[in-house]
């Protein structure tokens, strides 16, 4: 009998994942340029359900701010290569650090705010963003700025290959953001979380410390977001204070894809992403009608299945496609043996 | 004088964020729920409001004859309908229910009344003002603030005399003990937030008669609201009007400096409370 956490289902994901990502890293070749914007615009999404999926689905940290970062990191990218002459490729890890260390103050302030109140006081600090973005006048102010066509030229020559290098940065940031959300839960710092989350009386009696465990947690998810506005503003090429700190577009739409996908999962995440990329393809022109109907699936869900898509799927067959949780192999060959004793 | 003037204005502002907020403080204060949607609903109470009177042609201050009930109903139907089932230890299913309330409420608004910015006419009341010593008052917001007042003692009135009020202690303390008394978690948690939104009701009218509204003003709504609870303390009605004057006072002293600095400075002033008194002014309850 021994205790492992793959099975052959996850390895055999695995496989098939490796396989995927080749096709997709080889995607500017076999796909036209609307189609490479749909998918960078897909992994930009599943990045940040991700991320806001380990604040809230494993450190109970029920943010509906996170639009705060995904703004941040687009103007911070905006005025560092605008305003300082920072390239490009520099500007986005310089984006992320300053994102963690912003969130970090942030974080000591509203980890204050308890529960439903923390996740109000979150959307406190984006407006707060979202109203000094608006008063700094070299960047538009108000009314937004675009990125300049000298600076767009310097990520490649050619706009197809503008396009393509565009596209691998969305591609790569969403395997970095699932394999640092990947690594950190099998750590031990993600076994504290699951533990925080499971039951914070007996974790903290276990000793684990539950405000630092959060704490390192916001800032590395608070510094990725940055890190993943960034590449969605330079996808745009432009910005305002209304597209960068939407509420709708960077938290709603994230809440609905994770809810929706499976809270508490790494899958549920991207399960959600594809879903609400379906229903938007081929329901977007409803308008207020498709989003009020994302709102009735979405409580729906909550109320029926709060484990999500995934959730259910997960009760059904035991199936994990990321090896996180501990099992058992071998029991029933030990448990045959000893029942002819 | 344009400060004490600012001073003054921010105060009678205050008690629209004490509106905002006194149900938000209710049912926080009675079921430990925070509804994100709380915003949308108040928009939701204006927009009912507009239809009340273009429709029937009433005065927006005699719609509220209307509104109120209206917004109770919804309120107890909405607790009982749907928000009872989320009702437990985690706080994730009523966040999130609340939150796809709110998406659902601004769409709907969006579907039914457009995007356009809407206004309720009171007439004279809107306009009419009285002075002294140099200091203008307008007449609406005077009547805002002595409303939010009335509200809020008779909320306090309601909390400590009455048998209803003695049902949203209890329930507060402790839910299960409560319901072995013989009282029924799911109606008094229902009338909860019937009261919250018939407070809202009035809120939402006020917001509609002094400023225009379109569907997604709510968002602000809720945060000024939510603010006015904290910087309060929470559980403490009196200490939500407190709340409440401090940002609007907040808010008119940074638009004195700079009109854009209007909102962010109501912000800052909440961020250094929480730094400072992390608990708020006047604490009466544990987080």
């Amino acid at each position: 009998m021994q205790v492992t956490r793959t099975s052959p289902l996850s390895q055999g994901a695995m496989m098939i994942g490796l396989l995927l990502l080749i096709g997709l890293v080889a995607a500017p070749w076999w796909a036209g340029r609307a189609d490479l914007r749909l998918l960078g615009e897909i992994f930009l999404y599943a990045s940040l359900a991700t991320l806001w999926n380990l604040l809230a689905g494993y450190a109970g940290l029920v943010s509906v701010g996170q639009q705060a970062y995904v703004g941040l990191g687009g103007y911070a990218f905006f005025a560092l290569t605008m305003l300082f002459g920072v390239p490009i490729y520099l500007a986005l890890p310089i984006a992320a650090v300053a994102g963690a260390i912003i969130s970090a103050p942030v974080a000591a302030l509203i980890f204050r705010l308890r529960g439903a109140y923390f996740a109000i006081g979150t959307w406190v600090i984006a407006e707060v963003f979202r109203l000094v973005a608006a008063q700094i006048p070299a960047l538009g102010g108000g009314s937004g700025a675009s990125l300049p066509a000298d600076i767009v030229k310097t990520l490649a020559d050619g706009r197809d290959a503008r396009e393509a290098v565009a596209y691998w940065l969305a591609l790569g940031i969403a395997v970095a953001v699932l394999a640092a959300a990947f690594v950190v839960l099998r750590s031990r710092q993600g076994i504290a979380l699951m533990a925080i989350r499971d039951n914070e009386l007996a974790a903290r009696s276990l000793g684990i410390d539950i405000w630092r465990t959060k704490f390192v947690t916001y800032v590395m998810v608070g510094g990725l977001t940055t890190l993943v506005g960034a590449l969605i503003f330079l996808q745009k090429l432009r910005i305002s204070p209304e597209a960068a700190f939407s509420a709708n577009d960077w938290t709603a739409f994230v809440i609905f894809i994770v809810v929706i996908g499976g809270i508490g999962t790494l899958e549920g995440p991207i399960l959600g992403t594809l879903i609400f990329f379906a229903l938007r393809e081929t329901m977007a022109d409803l308008g207020t009608v498709y989003l009020i109907a994302l709102g009735a699936v979405a409580i729906a869900v909550m109320l029926f299945a709060p484990a999500g898509l995934w959730g259910l799927i997960r009760a059904k067959t035991g199936a994990e496609l990321f090896p996180l949780s501990f099992r058992v192999v071998g029991l029933a060959a030990r448990q045959a043996t000893s029942s002819k004793d | 004088m344009d400060w004490v003037n600012a001073i003054l204005q921010g105060t009678l502002l205050g008690g629209l964020y004490a509106l905002f907020a006194a149900g938000l403080s209710l049912i926080f204060g009675v079921m430990r729920l925070v509804n994100i949607a709380h915003g949308d609903l108040i928009v939701l109470a204006a927009y009912l409001g507009l239809t009340a009177s273009t429709a029937l042609g009433l005065h927006p201050l005699v719609a509220l004859v209307l509104v109120v009930p209206a917004m109770f109903a919804i309120g107890y139907v909405l607790q009982r309908g749907i928000l009872n089932r989320t009702m437990g230890d985690d706080i994730l299913p009523p966040l999130l229910v609340t939150f796809g309330l709110s998406i659902i409420i601004q769409n709907g608004l969006l579907t039914v009344y457009t995007a356009d910015p809407q206004k309720l006419q009171a007439g004279n009341l809107e306009t009419a003002s009285l002075s002294a010593g140099g200091l203008t008052v307008g007449v609406l917001p005077l009547i805002v603030f002595i409303t939010a007042v009335a509200i809020i003692g008779a909320l306090q009135w309601m909390f400590y005399h009455t048998a209803l009020g003695r049902a949203f202690r209890a329930t507060s303390d402790r839910q299960d003990i409560a319901q072995l008394m013989g009282l029924n978690r799911a109606h008094v948690f229902g009338l909860a937030m019937g009261l919250s939104l018939a407070v809202t009701a009035v809120a939402g009218i006020f917001l509609g008669i002094r400023t225009s509204f379109d569907p997604a003003v709510g968002g602000s709504r809720l945060i000024f609201g939510f603010e006015a609870v904290i910087i309060g303390g929470l559980g403490n009605l009196w200490g939500t009007l407190a709340g409440g004057i401090v940002l609007g006072v907040s808010q008119a002293l940074g638009g004195q400096i700079h009109p854009s600095l209007q909102i962010l400075s109501g912000h800052i002033v909440f961020l250094v409370i929480l730094a400072v008194r992390p608990r708020g002014l006047f604490p009466k309850m544990e987080g």
